[in-house]
């Protein structure tokens, strides 16, 4: 007994290791996308739970703000301005000592002036002449900061850097790449199923061939295609209807291959029932096989969805880079390399393309897991 | 474009199928039922109707470039002047393309093995554990994700800062922690593709989890119940039974990870485009059907290295549905 209940609990620590080792990298940029960039900068993401000593400079206000007080002058006002929180425990006021003080004592400045600084960033500066500076002088200061978090990186990232608008293009180019293929691959599939026609059995063998044809190899004579289109025309070469069709394309193998086992295990009496009623091969597409095919739609909707959401090479080389066709992953790209250390940028840009995929892993996991499921039993 | 107009034209570009659909068979009920006799077209012009939009799809995007790309494998820069083997000459002397094939063999060495490997561990573990399936979900999100994001997010796991600073890397803050010297991962050459490959396989492993997770249910538990009672040890129930019982799964997934390995361009892109001594085929082709104004003839070559790749699978899957059909 006793060594079952070991191995169990040996089973469930590998098990521990295991989803903590895959969770860290996603969780840890997810906490990222909602820190502080300054801060983001200078501290790995795991210590923004507990409590951080960090080393700022502030600036004094400068003469405006004096009153004058029996014979002395003074400038009353807090550091921090309007972000509170911090909880300072020493400051100094020179960059060669700026811990020299406890919260609470009297500094002395070079100009013989005498600043008292308190915990919650009060401070209290005062001087027998007046103070003629319009600046004031910098503060160096030690404080603890509480876990603090923040959604400014988000509305940095959704409207200033664009990505709002690239989450658009990337929902034009995913719906109808998704949808269009379901229409015509359904047709597609039915035909292959239940009609008979001459060359039907090759063209069932060319669909399971084109399953594994690496996309590479379309590349070249659809971009010559689409530019020689776009010359003769006087239309642009890249454009959405364009990567519909592209994707369609990539996909029509899969999908087709995906619906026809699906329509291959409807029950055969169903059909020829339809027949003998006079039903066309139309009507019974429409009013049996599609609604007996939803479960199967679905799956196969959400697998080519997240597919051409998550795609990056397509996208690359069938739209432009232009703010109005950009899509995300190809965005994010862009970022990568030209907003490299601005990490505060490129984890919530990478969480926000990340968003409709998640939601709709956690909601409609069963489907997905189906689809993927059936895919790869034959595929 | 704002909300709407994209809106429009999604609409109108899914509605143009629909309609297509609708309207061509509709007249040809309309044509069928005003003629008194059953026009012995009816069932062809039905036939052409279905299978045209997909068939067209097919031919121009799957058919035509297959053969367009191996003959322009033949052919100059420009796709103009037939040029026979030089590029393949080329192919066999730069040293780029010679980098990427031995990547691209260490991807589809490292890749299929590791990603299976947990993923049946992981199958097995989780299927004997009450939070189990909060644990495959976990490991099967990454799934979800895009390779570039993921990308994104790894990048950050490698983040590099000097020794003295502090590191916002997790992998270095570990090394560091553990007394090691920081490192920039991405730069060491031949260590990088395993960092480069552990992305992919921390993506894929879920796709091993959820399919050995389904196989394994339909493994009969008298079997696994008989062993136990004879005194078999889980581990030997583990090599004895289980792993002969999901051979076929196995080699599904294999194939499924193996394809996509072959394919693998985003992750290589986003992270290092190949710097480092971390080219791939599919990386290099990328580059060369734009660098230069782009060389077709070049590119070609390359994607047909990828197509040599899939051969295998791609007649072991024909041969195997052949065998189906017989049954």
């Amino acid at each position: 007994m006793k060594t079952i209940r070991l191995s169990s609990l040996f089973s469930q620590l590998l098990l521990l290791i295991f989803v903590i080792a895959w969770i860290a990298p996603t969780f840890g940029l997810f906490i990222s996308s909602l820190r502080d960039k300054d801060v983001l900068a200078i501290s790995g993401w795991w210590t923004s739970f507990t409590t951080t000593e960090v080393n700022e400079i502030y600036r004094t206000e400068g003469k405006d703000a004096q009153v004058k007080e029996g014979d002395y002058y003074f400038i009353k006002s807090n550091l921090f301005g309007e972000e509170k929180g911090k909880e300072i425990f020493r400051f100094g006021v020179t960059s060669k000592n700026i811990d020299e003080y406890q919260v609470g004592e009297s500094a002395l400045f070079k100009d013989g002036t005498e600043i008292t600084v308190l915990e919650n960033g009060d401070y209290i500066w005062k001087s027998q002449k007046e103070f003629k500076k319009k600046k004031g002088k910098r503060v160096f200061i030690s404080a603890k900061s509480p876990p603090s978090f923040t959604l400014d990186n988000y509305k940095e990232v959704l409207f200033k850097e664009g990505l709002g608008q690239a989450f658009l293009n990337t929902f034009a180019v995913a719906l109808p790449s998704t949808l269009i293929p379901l229409i015509i691959c359904s047709f597609f599939a039915y035909a292959l199923t239940w009609m008979k026609f001459y060359g039907r059995d090759i063209l069932l063998a060319t669909i399971i061939a084109s399953l594994v044809v690496p996309l590479q190899m379309s590349l070249i004579p659809i971009l010559t295609i689409y530019n020689d289109f776009g010359a003769l025309f006087g239309v642009a070469a890249k454009s959405y209807p364009g990567i519909w069709m592209a994707h369609t394309g990539f996909g029509l193998a899969s999908t087709t291959f995906l619906l026809w086992n699906f329509l291959k295990s409807l029950p055969q009496e169903m059909m020829e029932a339809a027949k003998v009623d006079g039903a066309t091969h139309y009507d019974t597409f429409i009013k049996i096989v599609v609604p007996l095919s939803i479960p199967a739609f679905a799956s196969i909707f959400i697998l080519q969805f997240l597919w051409v959401w998550n795609d990056l090479l397509v996208g690359l080389v069938f739209l432009d880079k232009h703010p109005s066709e950009i899509i995300l992953t190809a965005k994010l790209k862009e970022l990568l390399g030209s907003r490299g250390e601005n990490w505060e940028i490129l984890t919530t840009g990478a969480f926000v393309s990340m968003t409709v995929p998640l939601f709709i892993f956690f909601s409609l996991q069963r489907y997905f897991i189906r689809g993927l499921v059936a895919g790869s039993i034959k595929g | 474009m704002s909300i709407f107009s994209l809106a429009l034209t999604v609409l109108i570009g899914v509605l143009v199928f629909v309609a297509f659909f609708h309207f061509s068979n509709f007249l040809l009920d309309y044509f069928r039922l005003k003629t008194p006799k059953k026009i012995a077209w009816e069932n062809s012009i039905r036939v052409v109707i279905f299978i045209g939009p997909a068939f067209i799809v097919l031919f121009v995007f799957i058919i035509y470039p297959v053969f367009e790309t191996i003959r322009l494998s033949f052919y100059d820069k420009l796709g103009d002047n037939f040029v026979g083997l030089y590029n393949y000459a080329w192919a066999i002397k730069d040293p780029d393309f010679k980098r990427s094939i031995i990547n691209n063999l260490g991807w589809l060495i490292v890749v299929p093995t590791l990603s299976t490997f947990f993923g049946l561990i992981i199958a097995n573990l989780a299927d004997r554990i009450w939070w189990g399936s909060i644990a495959k979900s976990i490991i099967f999100m990454p799934m979800a994700i895009s390779f570039v994001g993921a990308g994104v997010i790894w990048k950050f796991m490698y983040d590099y800062r000097g020794p003295g600073d502090q590191q916002i890397g997790l992998l270095n803050a570990i090394a560091v922690a553990l007394g090691f010297e920081p490192q920039a991962w991405l730069t060491i050459p031949i260590w990088n593709n395993f960092f480069l490959m552990a992305i992919m396989i921390w993506i894929q492993t879920g796709l091993a989890l959820v399919i050995f997770s389904a196989a394994l249910r339909t493994i009969p538990k008298e079997t696994l119940d008989a062993a136990r009672i004879d005194g078999a040890s889980e581990l030997k129930i583990f090599w004895k039974i289980i792993i002969p019982y999901l051979e076929q799964t196995i080699l599904v997934i294999w194939t499924i990870i193996t394809l996509l390995v072959l394919k693998v361009f985003d992750i290589i892109y986003a992270m290092t485009n190949g710097q480092w001594q971390t080219e791939v085929l599919a990386n290099l082709m990328y580059d060369w059907m734009f660098r230069g104004g782009g060389d077709t003839g070049r590119g070609s070559v390359l994607a047909f290295c990828i197509l040599i790749g899939v051969i295998p699978i791609l007649a072991w899957n024909l041969y195997r549905h052949k065998q189906d059909q017989k049954v």
